[in-house]
């Protein structure tokens, strides 16, 4: 039990600290709150489907911008819109925000700034990643030791 | 069964168990989403492309209560499959997209979304959307059963049963026909209606003949300028009516006058095509198939492929028209160029098939569905294109037979009328058309002899009211009807003229080819000659049209033209909101329902706010440029009211130069 307290502890300061430095936000909360169980995996398959979806969508935006001919900047801002919408599901805020930069360098045909939003999405996304793997480790340890999630509110 | 069962449901444990279909292209979204939904207790389906959830719900319509689709997806617009399924299927959508931009929103709601929400979407928001499933369904069940809204002049049950077929690219010829006959048991069985409004949970106004006579006289004594529904309501002193009743009312004739405008133009561009060769006296009233449109095919219009000798389309329309009454007007021979009808393009009696079909224009003309219903001396939608049948083979009886309504009551075959208009021998008649079905409108079985000879008997659908002389004149503007594209579109309306007063009076005469004064025999004008209003006094609208002159000029001394043929069912008709088109004069209403989908067209479809004027039993309709729409409420009725007020015009004339007409052709009126 204390080891479940520790573990639980641990949970709650990490995800505060999350919240605290802006990498998640209010919906993630409402994510967890979703998961019960019916859906004890929940916040951990949404996750992993952010994850995949941002990478492909950051490979696109990546070989659209990369373009020398011409950047389609309809696509890159299509690219962006929907990862602005999946961050924003998700609860992902930094990343979020950088895809409303990102979205006003692409109305403004703009390729160094989608290049340097780009860099930033990269960057956020990584960090999250970490963030979030970290998080999902606690839990399945908790879980493990028998304890449950605690909700942080 | 589904819906039966969703519907008890209703009661007990709606809205869980409600069916969602979720599209959205973003996996992360719709694993939310499709949790989210769960969560509340819906019944989730999920899919990431638009073209399977269509898939979905063409198999089976009554699969889904609901669908919350994004915006953004590769495969499709989100606009667009909202458009699709709200036109196809009727189903609530619900917008979705992490862009929260206004204009954005106000596309959605303009495109028919009951909802817009903006991603991140949060349980509290979809807890609530089964609140649309519902509305939706209040509307649809008023729709088909023509009751429900207490303020529904008679009317409406017919007009609701066109615009419930809107959605049903269904037979329109045999649902009016049906829905007449329900219509018509359905008037029998309310005829007493109007005293029992009280004891009716939902009173419904049925406006007999009687009091449509004391709103007609309402009118005519409070003048046009000054007819507003609450000073009607005030002459008419009738217990139990509202304000809203008298309103709705009114426009529900005007509704119908506007329908029975664009298919009138509609109608009078095919004629145009046509007209080169040959009078065109297009009983265009019937259904109007864009491609019928087309002078040479006109299958559209009823069939009248050909615009039958003069001869034969006189005899034709004369049989068919029942109601002699406004065929006596027609008489003076000045007047009636019937030959100009065009059905087509005024009444589209004939129920428009694929109303909420964007892709046929054509159908939509027939959508104009005259309620054939007891004031209405509507246009009976089918009839005009039955007419054009019977032009072709002059089996008036047939056609009549066709018309759904030709019950007594309806009516018009303005079709009918038109057929017999078109003067196939014009070559230049302009389309007339238009009057002859308005005309027919009249409700008296008195056609006699149109002299114009053609108005069938079958016109005899006009209702009851002798007395209603509605001409919906429209003066063509002797230039190709206007993109009636969108007119027609979701012109599910009937336009019923009661007096069936039929505008445009092609240098057809009705009876054998008088050539009155106001003839121009080239002239794509139609002088309407005579239409005469209910009261006998057939106003001579002979007044051909030039392309430029001023479509409407007044004429003193209308009648109120009892648009009792305009058919507005209140609820749902109000919803439309018809666009009135001018094109080179004429003017065409073409009701447009909220959100429908009216395909691109968009600009085109709100560019009037017709006034109707109603002179002498015409409804003209006096385009105005850059109107607002014609608002579908209740509070448009005034402001109809007001327009309708607005004086100037004389019955519009359609005109057509055959020039035009040719050049346009029907498609591209229906386009």
């Amino acid at each position: 039990m204390d080891v479940v307290n520790q573990l639980q502890r641990q949970f709650i300061d990490y995800s505060a600290s999350l919240h605290r430095e802006g990498f998640l936000d209010d919906q993630f909360t409402q994510l967890q709150k979703l998961q019960d169980d019916n859906s004890p995996d929940f916040v951990v398959e949404v996750a992993s489907l952010f994850f995949e979806d941002c990478e492909k969508l950051i490979n696109n935006m990546a070989r659209a911008l990369e373009q020398q001919q011409g950047v389609d900047f309809k696509q890159v801002d299509a690219s962006v819109h929907q990862l602005k919408g999946s961050s924003s599901s998700i609860g992902a805020m930094r990343v979020k925000d950088v895809c409303i930069a990102f979205r006003s360098f692409c109305e403004a045909q703009n390729r160094e700034g989608c290049l340097r939003c780009l860099q930033q999405v990269t960057h956020e996304y990584s960090l999250l990643k970490n963030k979030l793997q970290t998080l999902f480790r606690l839990q399945q340890q908790i879980l493990a030791a028998g304890g449950s999630i605690p909700v942080v509110e | 069964m589904r819906v039966e069962r969703v519907i008890r449901d209703e009661n007990d444990s709606f809205p869980v168990g409600m069916r969602v279909l979720a599209v959205d292209d973003d996996p992360t979204c719709l694993l939310l989403l499709e949790t989210l939904l769960t969560k509340c207790k819906y019944n989730v389906t999920t899919t990431s492309q638009a073209i399977t959830a269509l898939k979905m719900l063409r198999e089976n319509k009554n699969k889904f209560d609901l669908v919350i689709s994004d915006v953004h997806m590769p495969d499709m617009d989100g606009f667009k499959l909202l458009e699709l399924v709200g036109l196809e299927m009727d189903l609530p959508v619900i917008m979705l997209s992490a862009n929260g931009d206004t204009k954005l929103v106000m596309k959605g709601i303009t495109h028919g979304a009951c909802d817009y929400l903006l991603k991140p979407v949060r349980i509290e928001e979809l807890q609530n959307i089964w609140q649309h499933v519902i509305r939706r369904k209040k509307f649809d069940r008023k729709d088909r059963n023509g009751s429900g809204s207490q303020d529904k002049p008679y009317i409406d049950s017919s007009e609701a049963a066109g615009f419930g077929n809107v959605d049903q690219n269904g037979k329109f010829n045999k649902k009016r026909k049906d829905q007449n006959e329900d219509e018509d048991e359905e008037r029998d069985e309310n005829g007493h209606d109007n005293e029992d409004l009280s004891t009716q949970k939902k009173p419904r106004v049925v406006w007999s003949v009687e009091l449509h006579r004391k709103f007609v006289a309402a009118v005519n004594q409070l003048g046009i300028e000054k007819a507003v529904p609450k000073k009607i309501l005030e002459l008419m002193n009738v217990e139990n009516l509202t304000r809203e009743n008298v309103a709705s009312h009114l426009q529900a004739l005007f509704l119908n006058l506007t329908d029975l405008v664009t298919k009138f133009r509609l109608y009078l561009k095919r004629i145009s095509c046509v007209a080169n060769q040959q009078a065109n006296m297009v009983a265009a009233l019937g259904s109007v198939d864009s491609s019928h449109l087309r002078m040479g095919t006109m299958n559209g219009l009823g069939n009248f492929h050909t615009l039958a000798g003069p001869d034969q389309i006189h005899n034709a329309a004369f049989t068919s028209f029942q109601h002699g009454g406004v065929l006596r007007r027609l008489n003076t021979p000045a007047g009636v160029g019937i030959s100009g009808l065009p059905s087509s393009g005024l009444v589209q009696l004939s129920p428009v098939q694929n109303l909420g079909n964007t892709s046929t224009n054509q159908s939509k003309l027939q959508s104009f569905v005259i309620p054939g219903n007891h004031n209405a001396n509507i246009l009976q939608g089918m009839p005009m294109s039955l007419e054009f049948d019977q032009l072709q083979n002059n089996r008036a009886a047939s056609h009549v037979g066709q018309f759904p309504s030709v019950d007594n009551t309806t009516v018009l075959p303005v079709s009918s009328i038109s057929g017999s208009l078109i003067d196939a021998g014009c070559s230049n008649s302009p389309l007339l058309g238009v009057t002859s079905n308005s005309l027919l409108l009249e409700g008296s079985s008195q056609l006699p002899t149109l002299h114009a000879s053609n108005l069938r008997d079958s016109v005899s659908g006009f209702p009851n009211r002798s007395t209603l002389s509605d001409f919906t004149s429209i003066a063509p503007a002797s230039n190709e009807l206007h993109g009636s594209k969108a007119d027609i579109q979701n012109q599910a309306s009937p336009i019923s003229c009661n007096a069936g007063k039929i505008i445009s009076s092609a240098p057809q005469d009705w009876n054998a080819p008088k050539k009155d004064a106001p003839y121009q025999s080239n002239v794509p004008s139609c002088s309407i000659n005579s239409l005469r209003a209910v009261n006998g006094d057939m106003a001579q609208l002979g007044q051909c049209l030039n392309q430029n002159n001023p479509i409407f000029n007044r004429n003193v001394g209308f009648d109120f033209v009892d648009p009792l043929s305009i058919k507005c069912s209140e609820g749902e008709n109000l919803a439309m909101e018809p666009s009135v088109i001018e094109k080179e004069g004429y003017l065409m209403v073409q009701p447009s329902r909220q959100g429908s989908y009216i395909p691109d067209n968009e600009g085109e479809n709100f560019a009037m706010e017709p006034s109707v004027i109603e002179k002498e039993g015409y409804l003209i309709v006096q385009p105005r440029r850059q109107g607002s729409y014609i608002p579908g409420n209740l509070g448009s009725l005034e402001g109809l009211a007001s327009a309708m007020a607005k004086p100037c015009y004389s019955p519009v004339f359609l005109a057509q130069t055959s020039s035009n007409f040719c050049s346009k052709g029907l498609s591209d009126v229906v386009q």
